[in-house]
């Protein structure tokens, strides 16, 4: 057989298509006939009395229809709760989900009141802009600490308080822990997220062919299979009426999948018109109308004895949900959770109050929470390592698990409703790898003559672990076509990642072909009915194991028909080059084409039980998800009168199993890091007291841009997880995860100043400038 | 309405256009040139990114009648006639220079006269030239090897 496509950095099948601007995105598709629709959105974070007139919207000339809450009929009743809350006994939820349009009361800017139908969006905006809205402006829920006093108004008047959810997990016994601490470090933390940002915003197109009484959306979604699903229960339709398609995506990071009022309205409006509708976000409505993620505040303490090993850990935090919590507790449970990183800590005690604000939602965005955790553990890590006068690379060193203690379970619950349990690690290897990659001891040594030098260099090094690969299940099908090329379907959008390529690899391997001889069909219902979405760093472990066992199954079926015709044992089968041939024998090869024509018998009789073709399709669900982990470490260099921060080199080693195509994983980890850069520095959802999100484009809202990410240099370690038959492990969200946690400590290192301590997230040249000028000693003072 | 004339990729055009009607616009719906992309239509992220007369410009910042009278080049007019990449786009290709692709149209339309007048730039000239162009995908990284890449392939076919 020829070299196994596995693990070898093969070129993107998918690129050709995307460098000739040919792939198509949302935007892209052109329908006949097609009305557009632009979106009347809450200008108000917290408001009563909705009174929206559209009388002067409908007399525009242009506009088709237009829908407030009034003429939703049935339609008009809370989304779903995509994500139940795991099984924690004593905790609260109370689901509270936004209606496809606002009635009655506002609860964030942004929040949809109004649909507008018209032969152009320039028409759409025009009559838009005629829509009269009238509310009492209520007092807007914005501080998590504030909305939680007894007075504060309330985002939902049903409920007795701004309390969305309650849940404590605990391990051990903390206070025993504290007791026999030689030391314990408690600090207020916050850490803040923002806007996923990816350059597509969303966009829906949807179609109602009543001659077939077929839908057919297409959707920027990352979750097609469960869009149809919600769209097939909404109408009143059977899933198999409904084609819901995920095309190319431009990036998705985590708040593509949702159901958002628009997946609904478009789909509903096309059926209401008969008419193909097109809804395009721009970009002002991506940072209002799309979920973002947001502050967690953590009030943490972490019991060390005198070697700087772990004894406890207890936390305490709050978390914006914004004014709905459609996606449950997925985001500060895998805060809590991943706060324990790669560490083994004896008693944990942490406790979290999901606080409801008049703000966008708050859903996944890559990292989804981890990053508030890590943040928190790195920290509490680097004050105890400096109280007790060893160095923060020692005092991670000490407080691994070890390599022989997996699998590891912490005893209390994941996001995905199992025991957070590590499956598999080696935890060390990453660590001297980057410190060996950033010359760790090297800069120790020069870093005293750098200063004399009044150079401020600081180095940061962090662990993290990333849950990756959970649950439920994906499918996938793969099929022999008669003239010889492999197709795969698999239910999961994609949104960059190489899938096309990745999964090809996968299945290539198992028949013999090359991965540009597999077309893969990836995100559309009519090829894929069953499974859930892209997310939380699991298309490569799951679609892709679904992948690797129905390619399995396939080549059992070509192996069995070769051998019948062949007269030969299966195992003497070889298949190769897109033939099946004896072993020994490849002048007497038969093609795989060949081979799906015969399966496939026009006429006569075959063997009752028999089926027909070259085909397979196979699930795959891991009993739990696969945890990979790894170490940032970076060199930044401060200007100490301007507080502006250079990064000056930027390492990661990591480990997320067996690699299926290193060129896409180390993309995945360059993107991740510069994503973790914004959100360290650059990046702030700044809204005021009102609720009003002050930052709502890219003139302030700032990304970073090739200027401010640095080169990235990687390296791999590979510890295969036992839970797949590959090996694999996710690697989507780990480049963003720990960046925030090791800018911080290299931050501080460079300053050196006594007492001088990072505790929150993002940071940014003005801020840190405050930061330092309100310390005993002012910048000045460097 | 006002009737343009434009040349995109070679071809005439001739149109009647709102005079609101954004260039973007005017390239992705009344031409069906779709591989011009749309970010932020404030200017800031750069997918849009075209050429007007040999230069790179954002579409989203122009309104289709200042490019009356005009000749405009978008990222369907790299590959030669037969479909062959045009060196920048194998090149990204070969480094994997993008993910989701959505930011490249802008990316490549942006690189092109910038590696027409740098032969053989240096890391922080590449940067410069791209800090115009947003990408949440890649982290810079690989547009950069991407753009190195080009650039000698530039060279070595100028030379050829």
């Amino acid at each position: 057989m020829s070299t196994r496509l596995f693990g070898q950095r093969i070129l993107r099948t998918e690129d050709p298509r995307l460098l000739r601007g040919e792939a198509l995105f949302i935007d892209d598709f052109v329908l006949p006939d097609t009305l557009h629709v632009a979106i009347v959105r809450s200008m108000h974070a917290h408001a009563a009395q909705l009174r929206a007139d559209v009388e002067a919207a409908r007399r525009h000339p242009g506009v088709v229809a237009v829908y407030t809450a009034d003429d939703l009929g049935t339609q008009m009743k809370p989304g779903p709760v995509l994500v139940p809350p795991p099984p924690i006994p004593g905790s609260t939820f109370n689901a509270r989900t936004q209606t496809p349009l606002a009635k009655g009361k506002l609860r964030f800017v942004g929040e949809p009141i109004a649909v507008i139908v018209a032969s152009s969006r320039y028409v759409a905006e025009d009559a838009a802009d005629l829509v009269v809205v009238d509310v009492d402006p209520l007092e807007a829920v914005v501080d998590l600490d504030a909305a939680l006093a007894p007075n504060a108004p309330l985002v939902h008047d049903d409920l007795p308080s701004n309390v969305a959810a309650y849940v404590a997990q605990r391990r051990g016994d903390y206070a025993k822990a504290r007791a026999a601490a030689a030391c314990v470090i408690r600090r207020r933390f916050r850490y803040d997220r923002g806007a996923a940002a990816a350059i597509e915003n969303r966009g829906v197109i949807a179609n109602w062919d009543a001659r077939t009484n077929e839908l057919t959306v297409w959707d920027t979604t990352q979750a097609p299979i469960p869009v149809r699903n919600a769209l097939a229960s909404s109408l009143g339709l059977s899933e198999s009426q409904v084609r819901v398609i995920a095309p190319y995506i431009g990036g998705g990071f985590g708040p593509k999948i949702m159901f958002y009022p628009e997946e609904l309205l478009i789909p509903w409006i096309a059926m209401q018109l008969g008419r193909p509708i097109k809804w395009i976000e721009d970009r002002s409505e991506n940072f209002v109308g799309t979920t973002q993620e947001r502050e967690q505040i953590h009030d943490a303490e972490i019991a060390v004895d005198k070697d700087g090993r772990i004894l406890g850990i207890r936390d305490s935090f709050l978390h914006d949900t914004g004014a709905y919590d459609p996606y449950g507790l997925t985001v500060p449970i895998n805060a809590q959770c991943t706060l324990l990183g790669p560490y083994e800590v004896p008693a944990y005690e942490s406790e979290f109050t999901v606080v409801f604000t008049n703000k966008t939602i708050v859903t996944p965005v890559r990292g989804a929470g981890r990053q508030h955790g890590v943040f928190v553990m790195e920290r509490l890590l680097d004050f105890a390592a400096r109280e007790l006068k060893i160095s923060p690379v020692e005092i991670r060193r000490r407080n691994y698990i070890p390599p022989n203690a997996f699998p590891y379970n912490y005893e209390i619950l994941y996001q995905d409703m199992a025991p957070l349990t590590y499956d598999s690690g080696n935890y060390q290897p990453a660590l001297e790898q980057a410190i060996k990659l950033i010359e760790f001891d090297r800069f120790v040594q020069d870093q005293p003559k750098l200063r004399s030098e009044g150079c401020h260099l600081g180095i940061g090094v962090v662990s993290y672990v990333e849950g990756t690969g959970i649950g439920p299940y994906e499918g996938a099908r793969v099929r022999v076509d008669p003239n010889g090329s492999v197709t795969l379907a698999t239910g999961v959008g994609t949104q960059g990642q190489g899938h096309f390529t990745s999964f090809a690899q996968i299945v290539a391997d198992q028949l013999g072909i090359a991965q540009t001889d597999v077309r893969v069909v990836t995100g559309d219902t009519r090829d894929m009915h069953w499974g859930t979405g892209t997310f939380a760093s699991r298309g490569a472990v799951v679609a892709g194991s679904a992948c690797h066992a129905a390619a399995l199954r396939v080549r059992e079926k070509v192996v069995w028909l070769a051998s019948e015709l062949f007269e030969a044992a299966p195992d003497d089968i070889v298949l190769d080059g897109g033939r099946a041939y004896v072993r020994g024998s490849p002048s007497r090869a038969i093609s795989l084409g060949e081979l799906a024509q015969k399966a496939n018998p026009l006429r006569g009789a075959v063997r009752p039980g028999t089926e027909p073709g070259l085909e397979a399709t196979s699930y795959f669900g891991p009993e739990r998800g696969s945890t990979a982990n790894g170490v940032h470490a970076l060199v930044v260099e401060v200007d100490p009168e301007t507080a502006t921060v250079r990064i000056l080199r930027y390492v990661v080693a990591h480990d997320c199993g067996n690699v299926i195509n290193p060129l896409i994983v180390e993309g995945q980890i360059h993107g991740g890091v510069a994503l973790g850069i914004g959100n360290a520095f650059y990046e702030k959802l700044a809204y005021n007291s009102n609720g009003q999100l002050t930052s709502a484009s890219f003139m302030d809202y700032l990304l970073p841009t090739a200027l401010e990410v640095p080169p990235i240099e990687t390296a791999h370690i590979e510890t295969p997880s036992p839970l797949n038959p590959l090996g694999m492990k996710g690697v989507g969200e780990a480049g963003a995860i720990p960046v925030a946690a090791a800018f911080a400590q290299a931050v501080e290192n460079a300053l050196a100043r006594p007492g001088f301590e990072i505790l929150e997230i993002p940071l940014s040249p003005s801020r840190l400038y405050e930061l330092l000028s309100t310390g005993e000693e002012g910048p000045q003072a460097l | 309405m006002l009737k343009i004339q434009v040349s995109v990729n070679g071809k005439r055009y001739e149109r009647s256009v709102e005079p609101r009607l954004l260039l973007s616009d005017f390239l992705r719906h009344e031409l069906g040139l779709t591989g011009t992309h749309v970010g932020c239509e404030h200017g800031v992220c750069g997918a849009c990114t075209v050429l007007l007369d040999g230069e790179a410009v954002r579409s989203c910042l122009m309104l289709a009648v200042q490019a009356d009278g005009h000749e405009l080049m978008t990222v369907e007019g790299l590959a030669d006639v037969n479909g062959a990449l045009h060196p920048i786009q194998a090149a990204f290709r070969e480094a994997h220079g993008l993910q989701c692709g959505f930011c490249t149209p802008g990316i490549l339309m942006t690189l092109l006269p910038f590696l027409r007048e740098h032969q053989s730039p240096n890391e922080y000239e590449i940067r410069h030239a791209l800090s115009g162009n947003l990408c949440r995908c890649t982290g810079y990284h690989n547009i950069v090897a991407a753009a190195r890449l080009a650039a000698e392939k530039m060279t070595s076919s100028a030379n050829a």
